[in-house]
């Protein structure tokens, strides 16, 4: 029988390979792709727990969590392009400004 | 007439501020000096009044105010002016108008004309607080302002370099100053305990309250501790052994400031608390034994130490010394009538005398040696005048002011039976005489020696002679009045009288006395006044003789301080110097280094690369959520 | 059983699938299996009863944000290799892992608090879409509108910023084809 812990280990293995990818990549653009592996990580947990509680708000969750990452690839989409625009690349190494 | 106290009390006060305030900064301005002295005069007046009306109705008590008012402790400020206060006062308002007045001129060419003025009054204000006072803290309030504003004056000229020990004993101003301030330091501390145990056995400091309570712990303990406490707050005052070498130091001050605070009012403090607490000391005869012995020593080794010094100032400031000696002397065999008596008499000519040696620098030019003078006689005649006369009081000489004060003293210890004392006394009369006189010889007579420096000296400012001679006067006739001081100050202080036998004897001891002093004044006379070929010159043979060295040398004992205690304590203060540098600073040093190199050391950190900063995020997101897991797992 | 079976099946596809995405040097297969694992996360909602939530990702995620990636790419050049060597991978990899580890040990650790009340129990006789539009347009529904005006936002912001001088290329400088172009015409 699959009980909630399958999905939360299983969640909790997806976050992490999001969370490598944050980590290791360079490019903004495959930046996004790490957080919405995350973001989908965070999903299944939550469903999950909703499930083992008999709860809809885990689903509710879920989806304003949906709703977040679409407005969150918009907004972060267009900013890309505009960065591109500037610098002609989405490498952080070379578009590295803040420094000090 | 509490109208009159405050205004013998606030009307210097008012002269310090209004020097300290309107003038500090500007240059010489005579409106000062005359205001001051005004100021001072009509204190002056106002003790005068005050003195006839104690005498006619009794003592004045005023309270201004609450002063500290904490739990139990309740302390007014208050003030009295019995019998004892107001000749103090008398005699502080009169030195003082009179040296006011001679600052006027003698101050004619310093800068600091108007700081000069306003120290000088706010000393007496200090000074009136002192004998004015109700209470031991308001008295010991005075008695820290006149420290502070003798540490002041001896220091006024604060510029002046330090030099080596060899050619000048006192160093500099300010190294005196502070010599004087901490020898007095030293002494204070023993007045506080003092004041403390009072307070803490009686529960109150007002004289009226103590005294009388004090009564029931005579023969305790706590009674000796007391008195022997606050003695040693009157021996660092008044520079009794031994801590009596910041007195001679003070010298470097003013000569004004020598005048009136170190020879006729503030260094007679400790004698004041001595005669003050009368009743503390009548309990206890050991201490006020051991007091007279004391004075009897310092009257003596003082005296000795002025024989051979060649400077004009501190001869004056060894022979202040010598004469608060004997009213120690005086005081502690009970006759404490007669010390006040001699602190008067002694007030007006030790004033009168410093205030002709102002005269003699300002005409020499700042000269001190003795050696360098000679047959000043023709050009200062109203100085030799005064000098004369002051010399005379101090020699006691018949019917001058010293003679009966100091005669008293004299009998006072025949008639108690300490014949070592009186025969000290007797001797050190006969010394008095001998420096004093050689030192008017030294100045005034003699070869005009001042020539060879191509000095051409001239006598002071009329208005300021005319100024000296009310104390001219009482230098004379102070002596006059003893028997009426006699029967007005011991309303208050307990009466001593001779016993028949001394009674009968006086006048031979008084004769014994004379003839001593009129033998130093021969000797005095016969080496050093003559002129021509028997002419006084330096003999190199007496001045490496043994004595000779010790006496020049105070006995040693600066040298002992200073290697005894200043060597080992600058030492010591080197040593913890370094402790300071290398612990304590090394600690705050430490922390700062580690600060800085951690902030260098994570500098590397702010590179502008987001990549490395998400590293770090994860990192720090990775360290929470394990702590997390770690505290749910243990909780 | 099937459950089973299907739980095991998309697991391991979806841990490869984003694997690929996080690891790929190409973006184009990064791309395409992070889409992959979208659809069988999908499947994961379907076996856990959230129907609509998993029609939801499908239409949502699947098809609006991967084909707003899709845009997106054309703009940057994707045939390039990405650089993605970080200079210290071990770090990367041990952070990542301990990270996984402590989730496993945390998840797999007995449930605290199994006594929680639900607050909005799932009805069984109710399909599950009635049943989330009956909560969400109640006791969401604040939520729900805000959520609404910020997708608007997002969507404006999204335009104006994207929409910025795209009158000319991104990849290719205009002087370097108008050069091209004269070298042709010689």
């Amino acid at each position: 029988m699959i009980g909630v812990s399958h999905y939360l280990i299983l969640s909790g293995i997806l976050f992490s390979i999001g969370f490598i990818g944050v980590l290791r990549r360079k490019n903004l653009l495959m930046l996004f792709f790490a957080t919405e592996v995350m973001l989908n990580a965070v999903n299944i947990a939550f469903t999950a727990i909703g499930k083992y509680y008999n709860d809809l708000g885990g689903q509710m969750f879920a989806f304003f969590v949906i709703a977040v990452a679409a407005s969150e690839v918009a907004v972060g989409l267009g900013l890309l392009i505009v960065l591109f625009k500037k610098h002609g690349s989405l490498d952080l190494d070379t578009i590295a400004e803040m420094k000090g | 007439m509490e109208s009159l106290v405050y205004i013998a009390l606030f009307a210097p006060f008012v002269g310090s501020l209004f020097a300290g305030l309107f003038f500090a900064r500007s240059p010489k301005n005579i409106v000062v000096g005359i205001v001051n002295s005004s100021l001072l005069f009509i204190s002056f007046l106002a003790s005068i009044s005050l003195a006839i009306h104690v005498f006619s109705h009794g003592a004045v008590k005023v309270t201004m105010m609450e002063w500290i008012g904490v739990g139990d402790l309740l302390i007014p400020f208050g003030f009295i002016v019995d019998e004892v206060s107001v000749s103090m006062m008398v005699v502080v308002t009169t030195v003082s108008t009179v040296v006011h007045i001679y600052s006027n001129g003698y101050m004619d060419h310093d800068k600091g004309f108007n700081r000069f003025f306003s120290y000088l009054s706010a000393f007496v204000f200090s000074m009136m607080i002192l004998v004015m006072s109700d209470n031991f803290l308001g008295l010991f309030i005075g008695w820290e302002g006149v420290g502070v504003c003798s540490w002041l004056l001896i220091g006024f000229w604060y510029h002046k370099p330090d030099v080596s020990p060899e050619v000048n004993p006192a160093i500099s101003p300010s190294y005196a100053a502070n010599e004087a301030f901490i020898m007095n330091r030293i002494a204070d501390l023993g007045m506080l305990v003092g004041i403390f145990l009072i307070y803490w056995n009686v529960g109150s400091l007002q004289y009226d309250v103590v005294f009388p309570a004090l009564k029931e712990y005579a023969g305790t303990v706590t009674i000796y501790l007391i008195g022997i406490t606050l003695f040693i707050g009157a021996m660092g005052k008044s520079a009794q052994f031994p801590l009596h070498t910041w007195l001679t130091d003070a010298m470097e001050g003013p000569t004004p400031v020598s005048a009136l605070i170190h020879a006729a009012t503030m260094v007679t403090a400790g004698v004041f608390l001595v005669i003050r607490a009368n009743p503390i000391y009548d309990m206890i005869p050991e201490v006020s034994f051991f007091i007279a012995a004391l004075g009897t020593f310092v009257a003596f080794g003082a005296a000795s130490m002025a024989l051979v010094n060649r400077d004009l100032k501190r001869i004056i400031a060894y022979s202040t010394l010598s004469q608060l000696g004997y009213m120690f002397a005086a005081a502690g065999l009970g006759a404490y009538w007669v010390a006040l008596f001699h602190l008067a008499a002694h007030a007006f000519f030790k004033a009168l005398l410093f205030l002709g040696a102002g005269n003699v620098m300002h005409a020499m030019h700042d000269e001190l040696d003795l050696f360098k003078m000679g047959g000043l006689k023709k050009v200062m005649r109203g100085t030799y005048l005064y000098m004369g006369i002051a010399s005379i009081a101090l020699a006691g000489l018949p019917f001058f002011a010293g003679f009966y004060s100091k005669d008293a003293i004299i009998e006072t210890a025949f008639n108690e039976g300490a014949y070592i004392i009186w025969a000290t006394l007797v001797l050190t009369a006969g010394m008095t005489a001998f420096y004093s006189f050689r030192q008017v010889f030294l100045t005034f007579h003699g070869e005009e020696r001042y020539k060879e420096a191509g000095l051409h000296p001239h006598d002071m400012y009329t208005y300021v002679l005319i100024a000296m001679s009310p104390l001219a006067i009482l230098a004379i006739s102070a002596g006059w009045f003893q028997e009426e001081f006699h029967n007005f100050i011991i309303k208050l202080l307990p009466d001593y009288v001779m016993s028949e036998h001394t009674h009968h004897l006086a006048i031979y001891l008084g004769a014994l006395v004379v003839v001593v002093a009129l033998v130093g004044i021969g000797i005095a006379y016969l080496k050093y006044a003559r002129t021509g070929k028997k002419a006084f010159k330096q003999d190199a043979k007496v001045e490496s003789g043994f004595f000779y060295k010790l006496l020049i040398n105070q006995y040693y004992v600066p040298h002992f301080y200073r290697f005894a205690i200043i060597e080992p304590y600058k030492k010591l203060s080197d040593i913890a110097w370094e402790i300071d540098k290398r612990v304590v600073d090394a600690i705050v040093d430490a922390i700062a280094r580690v600060i800085y190199k951690s902030g260098d050391a994570s500098r590397g950190m702010q590179n502008g690369n987001l990549s490395s900063y998400l590293n770090l995020m994860g990192a720090g997101a990775v360290v929470l959520v394990l702590i997390s897991a770690i505290i749910s797992l243990i909780g | 059983m099937y459950e089973q079976i299907a739980f095991y099946l998309f697991a391991t596809l979806t841990v490869i699938l984003f694997f690929i995405t996080v690891m790929s040097k190409n973006v184009l297969y990064a791309m395409t299996s992070l889409a992959a694992g979208m659809v069988l996360i999908s499947g994961f909602f379907f076996l856990l009863g959230a129907d609509f939530l998993g029609v939801v990702q499908l239409i949502v995620y699947v098809g609006a944000v991967m084909a707003l990636y899709a845009f997106a790419m054309m703009f940057f050049d994707a045939t390039k290799d990405i650089k993605a060597t970080h200079e210290k991978p071990l770090l990367v990899f041990f952070l990542g892992g301990m990270m996984a580890l402590v989730f496993v040990v945390i998840f797999s650790a007995p449930v605290i608090g199994a006594n929680i009340e639900a607050h909005y129990p799932i009805m069984e006789d109710v399909g599950n879409a009635q049943m989330v539009g009956m909560i969400l347009f109640t006791k969401y529904l604040v939520p729900f509108e805000l959520a609404a005006v910020m997708l608007l936002v997002a969507m404006i912001a999204g335009i104006i910023l994207a929409g910025k001088k795209m009158d000319h290329s991104l990849t290719t400088n205009i002087e370097d084809v108008k050069e091209e172009l004269l070298k042709g015409k010689k």
